[in-house]
């Protein structure tokens, strides 16, 4: 008997608990090409800022061991572009969009939660809170308790009701716990993690960084482990507070394995470079590795690691 | 039509001088193929730690076995030297045809086929496509040393002339081929230049090439491409869309073929300060709400700052590489500099 991927938390009701990860997949269109968007949770769209960004200079790429050290600038075409273009052609396709936003101000990210609320058909706001914070010398949200209370407590108070708000964690804190308290006492809906870790790499041909932008943000398989630990460490603090995976699942088993430390649902992120229909594949392997152990639901192994050994005595699997 | 991955079987492998040229079973790409596009291919196995996809022109396409296609590549990094290790049955994972094609003229007409190194490997399609509607083709090709001339031979048998120029002077004439572009356009009397070279070559063969001219049909394989469908965003390049707009647009979606006098080559590296959304762009207040061009061709929908009361009546399809403008060497686009004041005046 196949087993039931749905995924319902809160408001939120998905066929699947699959995800696109912000920033690898635009607004869906490029993916649509090889997966059925339709059939996958949802799309986590590209972060949408209030103008259109050119971005980075460019090269704006790196590839380093199984993973891909990249800044790309928050290239788009703002919201305006979004709304009229990107979102309405994801609804079209019959996908759930969840978007992902960026400023750098509270007052930025507010503005936009309340353009996307005037949106019908928004799933649900993710908010990358590792945008630089103009008031702040350029310090990402996502480092700082309090700033990323005000970011989450101005999107919530902009945000419609019945739209479930998200907050994007960056693991490179001390304590993500403390930064998901602060996230959840501004009211957040659940959490989001993780980000890319800042990194480095430099071209050995040209003696000079790889990057146009210097330094960038390190995804793929190389940090699963850290999405793994972060996971962990927030349902361990928060256990109530639904939590998107994500950070270089490239498997069903490695979806496997971000839900078992805690998160409702998994994003897939870098690994849509290297295989545009990973979505799907992932989807049909997580499935099958819930089968061989004899889960019905998928929501039944969502923080299963928690539990102490041999609570499972008796049951089928593990 | 819309690319596919495949899991393809390697047919043959074998060396062509400096290089590797791999044949590899997969009819829906074979059959979708048109001349100047290009495959992705994933490189270090299905667990293999280099994420990055290769991206490679199509060298040709053939009926055999259901439908080949066939690519050329210098071996010179891990993830190519890996693929160079492949033998026949091997299996491969690959996504294509990606990619603009290159645009043919409607009526014959006086092509020039440049090509440097590798790059030369997607003209023999096109040279096949353009004698099919009669236009006469002439090579100009080059390359670091005669080792990595790619193609020389089917040139001169296949062209109506072939010049060959390599920087050490072991093949055809000493230097580059951008010193020899003047002689050939004017002996072939060339209507049309279609280019596949390093950037620093198509940005001084269009800069000659404008002095004559003559349109330029330019194939860019940098800044690398990561992905080869659009996902990733890394290998943008400012150019002039036909609203006078200039947007960062992806070369491997957006491209790889582009108008060459619409590519702003001195800028590429860079954000030039009038490209949409650079730092400090400003929209015109007014222009917020206005209607975006029609949404399937257009590579971003946010009017154009200094044209949005003015310019709508230009119908904003794709920038780049409009299929039938080839043969028109007048620029369509205003000076790029232009719209970049106005936006910031208001």
């Amino acid at each position: 008997m196949p087993a039931d991927l749905r995924t319902r938390i809160g408001h939120l009701d998905l066929p699947s608990p699959i995800l696109t990860a912000s920033g690898c997949a635009g607004a869906g269109r490029e993916l649509a090409q090889f997966t059925d968007v339709a059939r996958l949770g949802a799309v986590i769209t590209k972060s949408v800022t209030l103008e259109p960004r050119a971005g980075n200079p460019a090269p704006r790429l790196a590839e380093t061991p199984s993973g891909i050290l990249s800044s790309p600038g928050l290239q788009g075409p703002g919201i305006d572009g979004f709304l009229q273009r990107d979102l309405p052609w994801l609804l079209s396709r019959g996908a759930r969009a969840v978007v992902s936003i960026a400023g750098h101000s509270a007052r930025e990210y507010g503005e936009l939660a309340a353009r996307l609320s005037d949106a019908p058909g928004v799933t649900a706001i993710e908010v990358n809170l590792g945008c630089p914070d103009a008031s702040a010398a350029g310090r990402p949200f996502a480092l700082d308790p309090a700033a990323a209370n005000a970011v989450v407590a101005a999107v919530r108070g902009s945000a419609r009701y019945d739209i479930p708000v998200f907050a994007k964690l960056s693991p490179e804190v001390t304590d993500i716990a403390a930064v998901a308290r602060a996230c959840v006492s501004a009211g957040t809906d659940g959490l989001s993690m993780i980000n890319t870790l800042p990194g480095m790499a430099i071209d050995p041909a040209t003696l000079r960084p790889a990057l146009a932008g210097l330094s960038g943000g390190l995804s793929g398989p190389a940090i699963r482990p850290v999405a793994v630990r972060c996971v962990w460490q927030v349902r361990e603090a928060l256990p109530d507070v639904p939590i998107i995976g994500s950070g270089g699942v490239r498997t069903g088993r490695d979806a496997l394995e971000l839900m078992l430390a805690g998160a409702a649902m998994v994003a897939v992120g870098t690994v849509l470079f290297h295989d545009p229909s990973a979505c799907s594949r992932i989807q049909r392997e997580l499935e099958e590795e819930l089968v061989a152990r004899g889960v019905d639901r998928v929501s039944d192994i969502v923080g299963r690691a928690h539990q102490p050994a041999g609570y499972a005595a008796g049951r089928t699997w593990v | 039509m819309a690319p596919v991955q495949v899991r393809g079987t390697v047919l043959t492998v074998r060396r062509v001088d400096a290089y590797v040229a791999m044949t590899v079973v997969a009819p829906a790409i074979a059959t979708r193929f048109r001349p100047g596009q290009f495959i992705a291919v994933a490189v270090g196995g299905p667990q293999s730690a280099m994420l990055a996809r290769r991206a490679f022109s199509v060298h040709d396409v053939r009926p055999d076995h259901g439908g080949t296609v066939e690519f050329i590549f210098l071996a010179r990094e891990p993830g190519t030297q890996w693929l160079a290790e492949c033998r026949a049955r091997d299996v491969l994972d690959v996504v294509g045809p990606l990619g603009r094609p290159f645009p043919v003229p409607r009526d014959p007409a006086s092509c020039l086929l440049l090509g440097v190194g590798t790059g030369a490997a997607p003209l023999f399609s096109l040279a096949s496509r353009l004698a099919e509607r009669g236009c006469p083709t002439d090579y100009l090709l080059g390359a670091e040393s005669a080792d990595r001339v790619f193609g020389a031979l089917t040139a001169r048998r296949t062209g109506r002339s072939a010049v060959i120029t390599t920087s050490d002077g072991s093949l055809g004439s000493r230097g580059s081929v951008v010193d020899m572009l003047p002689t050939v356009v004017q002996q072939a009397r060339t209507d049309v230049i279609y280019a596949s070279a390093p950037l620093g070559v198509l940005r001084a063969v269009c800069a000659l090439a404008g002095r004559y001219a003559i349109p330029v049909q330019a194939l860019v394989a940098e800044p690398p491409m990561m992905c080869g469908t659009g996902l990733c965003m890394g290998c943008v390049l400012p150019a002039v869309s036909s609203d006078g707009v200039t947007r960062m647009v992806r070369a491997c979606v957006d491209g790889p073929v582009f108008r060459g006098d619409l590519v702003r080559w001195d800028d590429v590296g860079t954000i030039p300060f009038d490209a949409l959304g650079a730092p400090g762009w400003k929209p015109r207040p007014t222009s917020a709400t206005s209607p975006a061009p029609p949404a399937s061709s257009a590579t971003s929908t946010v009017p154009a700052p200094g044209t949005a009361s003015g310019s709508s009546g230009n119908p904003a399809s794709s920038p780049i590489s409009s299929a039938p403008g080839i043969t028109s060497p007048s620029r369509s686009s205003s000076p790029p500099g232009s719209s970049g004041e106005r936006s910031h005046a208001g």
